[in-house]
């Protein structure tokens, strides 16, 4: 069912290579830049509220 | 039956319920969502019949379609978790609404780009003032509007109030996005999809296109989750609860 018969063609698509694979290629690009976006800032968030809790833990209760 | 349903949504409302349940849900999510839009990406790009017409151009349908289909669904979700916000002043789904607008905003982003480029082989033009694609602009503006009243505000919930209002004023673009292709027979081709009939598409080409509406929706969620737990714990530093996981980090 492959409809290629070399990677050539596959890369090509007939002519419609430029087309098919810059919009496969930035699309793909945001989608991975929606997913790492939380991950990154959930482990900035962590890593900023556990330094406010060892603060807190050797000054005393501030803030509020 | 009420009082079940009065009961889920109250623990549904409660953001730390929330964050646990979905902390065991987002393994499977993240699975299904590989294995969709993989399988559904190598099917699509090489063992999906080529397009008489359009020839190996029309592969682009495989992100086009999926991804304007979650952009305007996403509208949806944003609107209703800002009604639910205005009226029963729930502050998850206050950040539920605030999670969807950049998710929504790429999408549409997406659809728009693609769109574009599939247009110049197949029209002869990147962009035309087409109701269908017109109509899409304006939903890509109504999120930019959406993120940007979020920052407007000093205070939190004057913002959530402002965004809801905006995401609820806008939803009447999505009918009219929905069926532009019908109402103005300008460029954009009509749907291919139909709930009340058979598709107008060969199943060969059809089957991978379900996987990636499948993916995209799994996507979606996945990435609503991610945005929305990050924004609990923002919002809850300050309880026990969180502390607690803090500690256990």
């Amino acid at each position: 069912m492959q409809q290629f018969d070399s990677l050539q063609a596959f890369l090509s698509m007939g002519g419609h290579g430029p087309y098919v694979w810059s919009a496969y290629l930035v699309s793909l690009t945001v989608m991975a830049w929606l997913l790492l976006r939380p991950v990154i800032k959930r482990r900035q968030l962590l890593i900023a509220l556990k330094k406010q809790q060892q603060r807190e833990a050797m000054f005393g209760q501030t803030g509020h | 039956m009420w009082t079940l349903f009065k009961q889920w949504f109250h623990k549904m409302g409660s953001p730390r319920w929330f964050y646990y349940a979905t902390g065991r849900w987002l393994p499977w999510l993240g699975l299904v969502t590989l294995v969709c839009l993989v399988t559904g990406l190598i099917w699509g790009l090489a063992f999906a019949p080529e397009d008489a017409k359009q020839g190996n151009s029309f592969r682009i349908i495989y992100i086009h379609v999926p991804a304007s289909m979650l952009a305007m669904a996403g509208y949806y979700v944003m609107a209703v978790a800002g009604a639910i916000g205005l009226i029963w002043k729930m502050k998850l789904a206050d950040m539920v609404m605030k999670s969807a607008a950049p998710i929504g905003a790429a999408l549409t982003a997406i659809g728009l780009f693609t769109g574009a480029i599939w247009g110049k082989p197949t029209w002869g033009a990147y962009w035309v003032w087409d109701a269908r694609i017109t109509s899409m602009l304006i939903l890509l503006f109504l999120y930019l509007g959406v993120m940007a009243l979020q920052y407007s505000y000093r205070s939190q919930d004057m913002a959530n109030k402002a965004s809801a209002i905006l995401a609820l004023v806008g939803t009447v673009n999505i009918p009219i996005i929905y069926k532009s292709v019908d109402w103005w027979f300008t460029l954009h081709q009509p749907a291919t999809i139909k709930f009340t009939e058979a598709s107008s598409m060969h199943p060969d080409m059809f089957r991978p296109l379900l996987l990636m509406i499948v993916g995209f929706y799994a996507f979606y969620t996945l990435v609503l989750i991610l945005n929305t737990r990050v924004e609990i714990i923002q919002r809850e530093r300050r309880t026990r609860w969180v502390g607690e996981l803090m500690g256990e980090a």
